[in-house]
């Protein structure tokens, strides 16, 4: 897992704020299941459990996070579906 | 000048919130200065939870029917009908059989869920399930017509209406199959989206030991891809496969078409005030019930008080007075955990459900208020 503020450019964006766990999760599985290998997801979510939730699962599904940031009040998680 | 109330959906929370209405404003009705018009697309008002009995053969899909007209106050006017859009600017709705748009001063959405398992390759021919009339009626035939084998239930989408019913069903089956002595005939396993066996921690942790005290198989972290109804195989994004004889899956969800085309929310879900229940971004419009998005789960005693809510800030508002009910997330869900056991909780946005120890009792008091739901709807419990 990597911690940045770096500049990922994201294809679409899940906007989780505000959905208590496991919502961003499950909001995020909807959103790689419509979109096409390759494709960037910006996942935006403040549900505390988001960030090791989300890296467990794509390691499981054999999808990529390629970084997390903390933005103060929530976490954006960019994953790349493979 | 009369003021319109507009519900669109005449499920549970529209019924209990057009009921609620016309007595809170049976003066103003009286007096011509307010009419409601609750707007359905079918004739009948359905309970859904009677499908969970369907399946097992306890109960026909005609026990969860009535026409809407006898659930519904006389001072209510219905229109048969299903309502496409909205002019928010002239304040109308659009209809798809009448040429007349209808007018609304106050607008109330209540469109539920619908199912979607076209979602997953595979899953509309071969996944049987429990969630609509005929696909309980057809899981009752799939369960009567085999004498053994494996099978999956597996829960494909969330969010999806009643998060208890398929631990329920899960429960259930492997009591019925105990019951007729065939239980060692069968093997059952319940798959989950995520790490645990529900999406809320306190009911994951309540269920676990149970499912693996009674033999039941556990994939979690299974979010099913594709179903292959030839080979008869389930396979997950995770890559795990698994081989069933009878799947039983809880199908992708999404809100009605109508939500998307007026431009109320994604996925047909409608964002509000988790407390207010007003559309965010919307004017004079509320959102009720399974098509809210509140974080409380999708069921019918939710959209219950949901409604009243709804009921007693839209006759503040109509007199002139400040709406002060707010909904704090109370929702309360009797669980089947066998043929003849059940358990209670009752949570809300600051209280996490707390299972009881099942009970005989509990089970009756489940189908005691399934036989009382029809007083329920039409506001006299
Ligand atoms: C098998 C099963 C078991 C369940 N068990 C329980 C339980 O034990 N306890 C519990 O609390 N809940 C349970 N539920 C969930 C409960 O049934 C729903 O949460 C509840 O019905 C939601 O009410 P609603 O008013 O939001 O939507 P619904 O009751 O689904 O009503 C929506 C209505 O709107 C109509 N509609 C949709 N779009 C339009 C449109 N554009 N124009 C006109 N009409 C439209 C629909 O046809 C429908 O009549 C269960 C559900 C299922 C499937």
């Amino acid at each position: 897992m990597t911690t940045s503020q770096n500049h990922t450019e994201a294809d679409t964006t899940v906007d989780a704020r505000g959905a208590t766990c496991p919502g961003p999760l499950m909001d995020l599985i909807s959103e790689i299941r419509a979109v096409d290998t390759g494709t960037v997801i910006a996942l935006l979510s403040d549900a505390e459990k988001s960030p090791t939730e989300v890296q467990e699962w794509a390691d499981e599904s054999g999808n990529e996070v390629l970084d997390i940031a903390d933005k103060g009040d929530h976490y954006r998680i960019h994953v790349t579906k493979r | 000048m009369t003021e319109h109330i507009a519900i669109v959906g005449g499920g549970t929370g529209g019924t209990v919130l057009a009921n609620t209405l016309a007595e809170k404003l049976d003066a103003e009705l009286a007096a011509g200065e307010v009419e409601i018009t609750l707007f359905n697309d079918d004739e009948d008002h359905v309970y859904k939870p009677v499908w969970l009995y369907v399946a097992f053969g306890q109960r026909e899909p005609a026990d969860g029917r009535r026409p809407l007209r006898e659930v519904v106050d006389d001072r209510v006017t219905i229109r048969q009908d299903y309502v496409v859009d909205v002019d928010y600017e002239r304040k109308k709705l659009e209809l798809v059989d009448a040429i007349d748009p209808a007018p609304y001063d106050k607008l109330v959405v209540a469109t539920g869920a619908q199912l979607e398992p076209e979602r997953v390759p595979g899953l509309a021919e071969a996944g049987h399930h429990f969630y609509s009339e005929e696909g309980a009626q057809a899981l009752r035939d799939g369960l009567l017509g085999m004498d053994g084998g494996h099978i999956v239930l597996s829960v494909v989408g969330t969010p999806h209406m009643c998060p208890a019913a398929p631990l329920e069903f899960t429960f259930m089956i492997d009591d019925w199959l105990r019951e007729r002595g065939r239980r060692e005939a069968f093997d059952i396993t319940y798959t989950y989206p995520i790490m645990r066996v529900h999406g809320n921690e306190h009911i994951a942790e309540w269920a676990d030991p149970r499912l693996r005290e009674r033999d039941i198989g556990i994939e979690t972290m299974f979010n099913a891809e594709a179903v292959d109804p030839e080979a008869q195989t389930i396979t997950s994004m995770e890559g795990t496969e698994l081989d069933y004889d009878l799947l039983v899956a809880i199908p992708p969800h999404t809100g009605s078409d109508f939500i998307e085309s007026a431009g109320l929310g994604d996925g047909g879900w409608v964002d509000v005030d988790k407390h207010t229940l007003e559309a965010v971004g919307f004017d004079d419009v509320y959102a009720i019930g399974d098509a809210a998005k509140t974080g409380v789960p999708k069921a019918g005693s939710a959209a219950h008080y949901q409604a009243n809510v709804v009921a007693q800030r839209l006759a503040s508002e109509l007199r002139g007075q400040p709406a002060t009910a707010v909904y704090g997330g109370k929702t309360i869900c009797f669980i089947e955990t066998g043929m003849d056991n059940a358990t209670f909780v009752e949570f809300d946005y600051e209280r996490p459900p707390e299972p009881s120890e099942p009970t005989r009792a509990m089970h009756w008091s489940k189908l005691a208020y399934n036989e009382s739901y029809w007083l329920t709807a039409r506001g006299l419990l």
